[in-house]
């Protein structure tokens, strides 16, 4: 299995913890991910709701790279993964004059040759859950996890194609194949406030308390995630949180892939662990998992 | 909204601008509401999204492109998932946004479009997002000088927050993008 890897800004900046895990896991699971040279922003929310020829432009020029290696692109950020995809979709439909208007700038005749997936659906689908389950070699079944998908890797379902968009369960399904306890819970796919949270810091606050709050509420000791932005929200600001509303929540945010990793007794310090701003450390001691240096 | 209703001609005429900016079509909306019913940020609106498509069918211009309603949409997609009508309210916000931000129409949370130019100004001189510099920008822009600023040294301790750039590996190429893309968009409005 190999595959384009466009890890997208955020990798390579406040989710390095990300890249470094989803590497580790790949190595190990023998999926080969090879960085597009020369990737560029993918232009994200600021781009589609400012310019739509740049923000099919911007993903169009990866994705032209990602068809001259020959390969299928996976990326990690589901912001990333949604504009990728729209791009796609954009350029296969081949309509009304759009297409010939991104073919003018960026320079190419890209039309969607690249399928483009999340990790998740690599490790879920391609490689296999069955498979993945054979790898395990640590105990987590003490562990409570509360899979959060938010926004984009699910809507709009007809663009992303990702499970059920309102109750998927890919990453629920990865949690219970690595033995640890999925908990059922209601805001799964609702929204963290994504890209306000520099510029309206206190919507974002009150969607983040809301999610704690479910989570908790259904005893899940943890949040899983698979986007870098919704990961930034839901840890970085928890302490914010907490001054604001008056609560004590203190519940770590792992990618998916640090879980895996964890499960498949990769180091620790592979995972990028000590990066999480709420710490996990003593919820791994509790699970009798190995501390985070 | 106690107000004269523009002209047919003009009510036409921006349906049919915001359907070229990207937009399903605003007219099949019946107003059942259920945009606004899982709408996360519609608690914060001047405007809730059902009334934002109501007042693109009836083109009321000012209204819905200098409303907070536009800029504080998440673009989560859950109204664009539940419509039964299909029209898309998130792709309505999109085309609505583009416009406000082409002509330059303020709306009192003007912090949200400086935001979207500041980050696209680092994509266009580095490729990528230069996350200290985009917020250090944001910051003397908005007025919000110590905003989050707490935060910055716990981000650096632990490699979150880069003080340099990002390298920009094909700077003509982007350059191009840039270029062309606002050159093609300008000819549309």
């Amino acid at each position: 299995m190999r595959y384009a890897y466009y890890p997208g800004c955020s990798l390579h900046s406040t989710a390095r913890d990300y890249d470094l895990s989803a590497r580790a896991v790949c190595r190990v699971l023998g999926i080969e991910l090879e960085e597009i040279p020369g990737w560029v922003c993918c232009g994200a929310s600021s781009a589609h709701m400012t310019s739509e020829l740049l923000s099919i432009a911007l993903p169009v020029h990866n994705l032209n790279i990602a068809k001259e290696m020959g390969l299928d692109t996976v990326a990690c950020c589901a912001e990333c993964y949604s504009r990728l995809k729209i791009a796609n979709r954009e350029m296969r439909a081949r309509k009304n004059g759009r297409v010939a208007e991104v073919d003018e700038v960026v320079g190419n005749t890209y039309r969607g040759e690249s399928e483009v997936k999340h990790l998740l659906e690599v490790i879920a689908g391609d490689y296999g859950l069955d498979a993945l389950r054979e790898r395990v070699v640590e105990d987590l079944s003490d562990l409570r996890v509360a899979a959060y998908y938010g926004c984009l890797l699910v809507r709009p379902p007809e663009v992303t194609g990702f499970d059920d968009p309102d109750q998927p369960m890919v990453m629920d399904h990865i949690v219970t194949a690595l033995g640890a306890k999925a908990v059922e819970w209601p805001y799964k796919t609702e929204c963290c406030g994504s890209s306000l949270s520099l510029t309206r810091t206190d919507i974002v606050l009150k969607l983040c308390h809301d999610i704690y709050q479910k989570a908790a509420d259904q005893g899940a000791d943890c949040l899983l995630v698979a986007c870098p932005l919704c990961q930034a929200n839901l840890d970085m600001r928890q302490p914010q949180v907490n001054r604001q509303y008056g609560t004590r929540f203190e519940l770590p945010v792992l990618y998916f892939t640090q879980l895996i990793g964890l499960a498949l007794g990769i180091p620790s310090a592979d995972l990028g662990l000590s990066k999480l701003m709420v710490s996990p450390q003593q919820l791994l001691a509790r699970t009798g998992l190995r501390q985070p240096a | 909204m106690s107000q004269e209703l523009p002209s047919r001609e003009s009510r036409l005429a921006f349906v049919r601008q915001v359907r070229e900016r990207g937009a399903e079509d605003p007219a099949l909306c019946y107003q059942c509401g259920k945009c606004t019913a899982g709408c996360p940020v519609a608690y914060a609106m001047d405007y809730p999204p059902h009334q934002i498509m109501r007042g693109v069918q009836l083109g009321m211009r000012d209204t819905v492109l200098s409303s907070r309603t536009i800029w504080l949409c998440a673009a989560c997609e859950t109204c664009s998932t539940r419509c039964p009508q299909g029209v898309e309210p998130a792709s309505v916000m999109d085309a609505l946004r583009r416009i406000a931000y082409a002509e330059g129409i303020r709306s009192p949370e003007r912090d949200v479009p400086l935001f979207h130019s500041i980050f696209l100004g680092s994509v266009r001189l580095f490729g990528r997002i230069f996350e200290a510099a985009m917020i250090g920008s944001y910051n003397v822009l908005s007025g919000h000088l110590t905003k989050d600023v707490p935060m910055a040294p716990r981000m650096l301790l632990k490699g979150k927050l880069s003080l340099l750039p990002p390298r920009a590996e094909d700077g003509k190429a982007l350059r191009r993008i840039f270029a062309k893309a606002a050159e093609l968009e300008g000819k549309q409005t």
